[in-house]
């Protein structure tokens, strides 16, 4: 198989599975259950990328203060906490990160 | 009480606004990819054509290094379908909010349905439900566009340029962030709250799991456990 051909069928792939949920269920009548279900999709997912991105930094599992990452993201969850403000969030975070790596270095 | 939806225009600058973080956290990803997919032994505008004709960052990252070891073609695809099988749960969670949606806005806006995207439009899709979704999709739209726009360039970048940001930045982590703050508001009662921590938790048991597989199952053991819960309270 070529390489352009292995490209255009991953594009093809990746397509289908975007637009069929779409198309599928612009037919038909949701069941209820699934509809429920998925108002969990957001909280679900974004915990599920979240979690391993700061705890697991080189796959390993980091749960110790030295992980400034842990330090950022528990900061920035406090901050997200008290002013549901995305800017914020990140802002504190990097600082916390950039502050925290600073400091374990000297 | 009838709210009208705001206008299309505001919807879609709104769109850019909220998705202006997430695009910035992209960059880094973006430009690892082009150096990867170079080192890789991809030729260049293939590496750069993936971006546009795939345009999902996981898929390319694993595509552009199978193709790099010489894996059949065949192989490729399949690990594409299944790395990218979440947005499938991303696509069914949007679906009752387009249905009324021309049909062209549908093939558009499936084209542009990335992780990154899909984070901000769903937030803003659970808002004001009651509401005609009326303009909804110019939020999505914005979002979307501005990904991809950010994406095409910092992999182009990555690529003929061979630039990278210092990984001592950790520019990458902002998209963690981002992520943090979009849901921590969602965890405002017990069935959120432990669906969360059920991912987060099968997240970390299934890390070594190929292809992403880790992740789904992640996801779906939380909205299990979120919908269950919900049923519990409610009978």
């Amino acid at each position: 198989m070529t390489l352009l051909l292995t490209i255009l069928l991953m594009g093809l792939v990746t397509y289908a599975i975007r637009l069929g949920p779409i198309l599928f269920f612009s037919q038909r009548e949701m069941p209820e259950l699934l509809r429920r279900a998925l108002r969990y999709v957001p909280t679900a997912v974004l915990t599920a990328i979240i979690v391993p991105d700061v705890l697991l930094p080189g796959g390993e599992l980091a749960l110790s203060l030295m992980n400034m990452r842990l330090v950022a993201g528990v900061a920035a969850a406090l901050i997200a906490w008290r002013t549901h403000n995305v800017f914020w969030t990140i802002a504190v975070g990097m600082a916390v990160l950039w502050l925290g790596n600073w400091v374990v270095d000297l | 009480m009838m709210t009208s939806s705001p206008p299309a225009r505001q919807e879609f600058l709104a769109g850019l606004k909220a998705e202006l973080p997430i695009a910035v956290g992209v960059i880094p990803f973006g430009l690892i990819y082009g150096v990867l997919a170079l080192a890789a032994g991809l030729p260049p505008l293939l590496a750069l054509a993936m971006s546009s004709i795939v345009f999902a960052g996981s898929a390319q990252f694993i595509g552009a290094q199978l193709i790099g070891i010489g894996t059949p073609g065949a192989v490729i695809v399949l690990t594409t379908f299944v790395v990218n099988l979440r947005h499938a749960l991303y696509s069914t969670s949007l679906a009752p909010q387009m249905k009324h949606l021309p049909r062209r806005w549908q093939l558009l806006l499936a084209y542009l349905l990335t992780d990154e995207a899909y984070a901000m439009t769903m937030l803003r899709y659970q808002q004001d439900r009651e509401d005609a979704a009326a303009n909804k999709h110019y939020y999505f739209l914005a979002a979307g566009l501005f990904l991809w726009t950010t994406w095409q360039l910092s992999t182009a970048v990555g690529i003929f340029l061979g630039t990278q940001v210092p990984s001592s930045w950790q520019l990458d982590f902002t998209l963690a962030l981002t992520f943090i703050g979009l849901v921590i508001p969602t965890l405002k009662d017990k069935p959120h709250i432990a669906a969360a921590v059920t991912a987060g938790l099968v997240a970390l048991l299934t890390y070594s799991w190929d292809y992403k597989l880790g992740l789904i199952a992640a996801a779906v053991s939380g909205i299990v456990v979120g919908v269950s819960l919900e049923r519990v309270n409610h009978g």
